[in-house]
């Protein structure tokens, strides 16, 4: 940013006497009548340090403007009973929902997309710290997180240069915060090449009393910046990465990335834990994307008067730095809390514990607006809401795009099948080594999934589940999942598929389901097709949650993932946290008991369109996706529910890319225990049988003796269909299979070469 | 191995050293509780071990791992008694982070290193107790073989040949990995201890071990049993 045409401090002053000095409003990414807007608020032009305000958090990162018209459908499809549910809704730095003997469980999932394709261990690792400090700053204590994570082909340049980076970088950070990681996604699709998603989940707990706000009330109370010095790491991050395409031929965009200290986060976190413990923390917020200005503005915003703050006080790694840059910088690792005066000397006594700088830089006024001086002058002078509530909304056109016609129209029905036993066994393999179906604990292992000693899931199970209380063993179930494949052929019912996935995970290990978090992934907001996408899918959830019951509680957007015009499929990454009265009943995914009677709940259609299948074997994407009956999702996880308090089910395993053939391959490799079906009940053709994604099915196995209550307490309920037997001389998957005509098609497939296929494809890449 | 009656047990303290950067010390403390006895915290910057029994040094990024695993820990202040006191029999076991801080120490022989595939490991680990006599071990077999998780980045345990011979010729070597290296240590070394047997370092993970239902096993429970044994027993060691 120049200020070479301006004096060396832009006072409120100057700016009211230099009404026509040229501004870079452009350059930082505001459009010209956004740039009236904010002199018409004003009744002036902006300082420079009021415009870096404003440009950073009018960005569309920060305000949603783009999203903020759609909105309105959370509310719509919200009941009161829903409603019921949250103790702090969307808005917050993360929802809030009850979960019963006094506990409240907070969880949310961003992206952080655009910088971790530029600095990929960076921008993946301060990805971690950032929803990791939402969920501090409601009051929890973080107990877990998740990592939904998109690449481009698997082969492909720009796959091996950024998934070592990213996966390096959720790993350094959330390990060294000592959180478990107990799931997400690794999907690779050549849409996400030269748009990596990297989204991050993190869920915590707190007493419900404990539950802390971003709100800077009372006037003559304190507001203390904690944690890391101010530093030129991030500046414009906000604005510059999340809200610009990438071209070939731009400017390297290395110093906007933030860098990241996980031990000054894991300090900060233990330190944060001990203010809300000694309860003198007023108000409190973590400075995320636009640094000081989103934390001062919201604050304020959210408070019940003005804000006075004296920019010179802020600690700075560079002494050098502008007071503009001062207010934008990301740099990562930093709190700000609101203090009442009595309960200064307490603060700083359990920051001095925590060995954490804090320093008081400004205070809550009785006036209405923040201001902010430097160097004795004043630099900042805004109405807080305009900056962090009131920014611009548009209503930006919506257009079904023109291609879908035909993408709709070309099914998978002229696709060759394979016919034969060999045909069969061979399609089993290729899908099961592919690279969205094999074994990803290439990436897994590098994620400490057993710290804090909580974790009674983790993947490859189909739910992370971690303890919220020892003495109970209550706990949360979480899963995260998106087939954006089904999104694009229809966005509506792609999005729905999604929160019926991860409804359906979350059952599967015996959680009630609660609520929904969502990080809406899309192209370009300009571009009126990626609109429609985008409108589709808030439409879905939000009416899909409405039959659910369960709400939305926060989340997050990110619009233009896009290399030039090419949009990635729309990604509507899906979290839903369910409860688990006593964590140690829950359900785990693999075969295990010997003699087991193996099901298939649901039913199977011929659902191949937007399939695994159709990518894997013919690099197909066309048709109409599988559809989803929420209704019976519902009856669904009420019997999985049921199965796991009963003690019914030794696994559950949910059915989703690859069908019943790699679910069952799945639960065999768990433990290395095999299993005896037959496909003679499904009542379609065994290929289908294998290979169909139609949803709202999981594959359970029941415990010899438990078999017979299950299925007399399921009744029609559901449908159920046996499948065969757990069996522990069987080697691997044997399948008995009788084709329509009569025909023998039965294979085998033993364990070693299931496991074999299944673990070779990540390291045969990346080593 | 079998429960404590916990008349043999009562009254024992255990603490358990929290550095900044510490991130297994919940995890050590629900341990010495599992295992029948008390924990107490203890803070890096209080020179004073508060009159406890044994002391673990838990998992973590003390200080960030910055400079070098364990480096800058060592000179935490509490490090200025604990170091003496084991020096003089007090049983203290060192879980990853705590095995390099005792290494840096110089309470243990050699140090550990970037994992030899250069990445960060978490994977249920197969364990042989090759010394079923130190003060950490005793409630093992000789032999016995166990599951505990492993998390680390920086665990190849390294040292000079003459130091390894030692090592090996004195028994010294308390725990080795099974199947495949998972982080490059030579010799599959996972864990050591002094001559005197009260000091033991250990890469993988007991403590994550201790529950059914949370780990992949309870097999790490006797490392927290096996201390209080000792202790039980007013063995000197």
């Amino acid at each position: 940013m120049s200020t070479s045409t301006q004096p060396s401090v832009d006072s409120v002053g100057a700016a009211a006497t230099t009404p026509d000095v040229e501004q870079p409003w452009a350059e930082l990414g505001l459009k010209v009548d956004e740039y009236h807007q904010i002199r018409e608020i004003l009744g002036r032009r902006p300082t420079s340090a009021e415009l870096a305000m404003y440009s950073v958090m009018w960005s569309e990162h920060c305000s949603y403007k783009s999203s903020k018209v759609h909105f309105s459908l959370w509310g719509e499809n919200t009941t009161d009973e829903m409603r019921e549910k949250l103790l702090v809704g969307i808005g917050e730095n993360a929802g809030v929902v009850d979960i019963g003997d006094g506990w409240a469980v907070t969880f949310k999932v961003e992206s952080h997309n655009h910088p971790s394709y530029v600095e990929p261990y960076q921008g993946a690792a301060t990805g971690v710290g950032g929803i990791v400090r939402d969920i501090m700053s409601m009051g929890a204590r973080p107990l877990a997180i998740m990592d939904p994570l998109r690449f481009g082909a698997l082969h492909h340049p720009d796959t091996l240069r950024v998934l070592p980076g990213i996966v390096a970088g959720v790993g350094g950070y959330g390990n060294c915060l000592g959180l478990p990681n107990i799931g997400g996604e690794v999907v690779f699709d050549e849409c996400y090449q030269g748009n990596p998603l990297v989204n991050a989940l993190c869920v915590g707990a707190m007493r419900i009393e404990d539950i802390h706000l971003a709100s800077a009330r009372g006037a003559g109370n304190k507001v203390v910046l904690f944690g890391a010095k101010t530093g030129g790491d991030g500046i414009g991050g906000v604005s510059v990465l999340a809200s610009e395409t990438f071209s070939e031929d731009g400017p390297t965009k290395r110093p906007a990335v933030q860098v990241g200290d996980p031990f000054a986060e894991k300090v900060l976190i233990e330190c944060c834990l001990d203010l809300y413990a000694a309860k003198v923390v007023a108000g409190i917020q973590d400075l995320g994307g636009a640094g000081l200005s989103c934390a001062t503005s919201e604050l304020a915003s959210n408070g019940d008067g003005g804000m006075q703050v004296e920019l010179d006080l802020v600690p700075l790694r560079d002494a050098t730095l502008a007071p503009e840059m001062i207010l934008m910088s990301e740099s990562q690792e930093r709190m700000m809390a609101i203090v009442e005066p009595s309960q200064l000397d307490a603060f700083l006594a359990i920051t001095t514990k925590w060995d954490v700088e804090a320093t008081v830089i400004g205070e809550v006024t009785d006036g209405e607006h923040l201001v902010i001086t430097w160097r004795g002058e004043t630099i900042v002078d805004v109405p807080p809401r305009s900056v962090a509530h009131d920014g611009p909304v548009y209503q930006r056109p919506l257009e079904r795009p023109a291609y879908l016609d035909a993408l709709v129209a070309d099914t998978t029905a002229h696709l060759p099948r394979p016919h034969t036993a060999e045909g069969l066994r061979e399609t089993v393999l290729v899908m099961l080594g592919s690279a969205n179906l094999c074994d990803t604990s290439w990436v897994t292992d590098q994620y400490d999934r057993y710290v804090q000693g909580n974790t009674a899931l983790a993947m490859p199970d189909d739910a992370g589940v971690v303890r919220v209380d020892e003495e109970t063993g209550r706990g949360v179930a979480i899963s995260t999942d998106c087939n954006s494949r089904f999104a694009k052929l229809d966005p509506y019912a792609g999005a729905q598929a999604a929160l019926a996935e991860a409804y359906r995970n979350v059952s599967t290990s015996g959680a009630a389901p609660l609520a929904v978090t969502d990080c809406l992934n899309f192209g370009s907001p300009e571009d009126p097709g990626v609109m429609w996408q985008f409108r589709e899918a808030v439409r879905g959830i939000a009416e899909g949650c409405k039959t659910l019951g369960i709400p939305v509680t926060g989340g997050n957007v990110s619009f233009y993932n896009q290399t030039g015009d090419v949009a990635i499929h729309p990604t509507p990454v899906i979290g839903v946290l369910g409860v688990l009265d006593d964590v140690a009943l829950r359900t785990g995914s693999g075969f295990s008991v010997d003699g087991a009677r193996v099901f298939l709940i649901g039913e199977t259609r011929d659902e191949l369109d937007g399939s695994e299948w159709s990518r894997v074997v013919h690099g197909h994407l066309g048709g109409v996706p599988p559809q989803t009956d929420l209704t019976h999702e519902m009856a669904l996880s009420a019997v999985l529910q049921e199965g796991a308090a009963a003690g019914w089910f030794t696994t559950a395993h949910d059915l989703s890319q690859g069908g019943l053939a790699q679910a069952l391959a799945e639960s065999v490799l768990r433990h290395g225990v095999g299993v005896q079906v037959s496909l003679a009940d499904l009542g379609v053709d065994p290929f289908t049988a294998l290979f169909s994604e139609s949803t709202g099915r999981v594959l359970v196995a029941c415990s010899p003796g438990t078999d017979g209550d299950f299925l007399a307490a399921v009744g029609d309920r559901v449908p159920v269909i046996e499948l065969g037997v757990v069996d522990t001389e069987t080697d691997g998957l044997a399948v008995k299979v009788v084709s329509p005509s009569g025909e023998d098609l039965s294979f085998h497939i033993d364990l070693g070469t299931l496991l074999g296929t299944h673990t070779a494809t990540l390291p045969a890449v990346f080593g | 191995m079998t429960a404590l009656p916990s008349s043999t047990v009562s009254g024992m303290k255990v603490g358990v050293v929290t550095f900044p950067g510490s991130l297994d010390e919940r995890d050590a403390q629900r341990a010495v509780r599992a295992a029948g006895a008390e924990p107490v915290a203890l803070w890096h910057g209080d020179a004073d071990l508060h009159g406890v029994d044994a002391v673990i040094l838990p998992g973590g990024f003390s200080y960030g791992d910055y400079l070098r695993c364990g480096a800058i820990a060592r000179f935490a202040p509490v490090m200025d008694v604990l170091v003496p006191a084991a020096q003089g029999g007090l049983p203290v076991l060192g879980i990853c982070n705590g095995f390099q801080v005792l290494c840096e120490s110089h309470l243990l022989p050699g140090a550990l290193i970037r994992n030899d595939h250069r990445k960060f490991v978490c994977r249920d680990q197969g364990l042989r107790i090759e010394n079923a006599s130190t003060a950490w071990t005793s409630d093992y077999e000789p032999g016995q073989e166990i599951v505990v998780p492993l998390k680390n980045g920086e665990g190849g345990y390294v040292a000079d040949v003459h130091t390894l011979d030692e090592l090996e010729g004195q028994g010294r070597v308390v725990a080795r990995y099974l199947g495949d290296n998972p982080n490059g240590s030579y010799r599959g070394i996972a864990g050591v201890t002094n001559p005197r047997g009260n000091v033991v370092g250990l890469m993988p993970h007991p403590e994550h071990a201790i529950e059914p239902g949370y780990g992949p096993s309870v097999d790490g429970l006797g490392f927290f049993s096996s201390v209080l044994t000792r202790l039980a027993q007013g063995v000197s060691t």
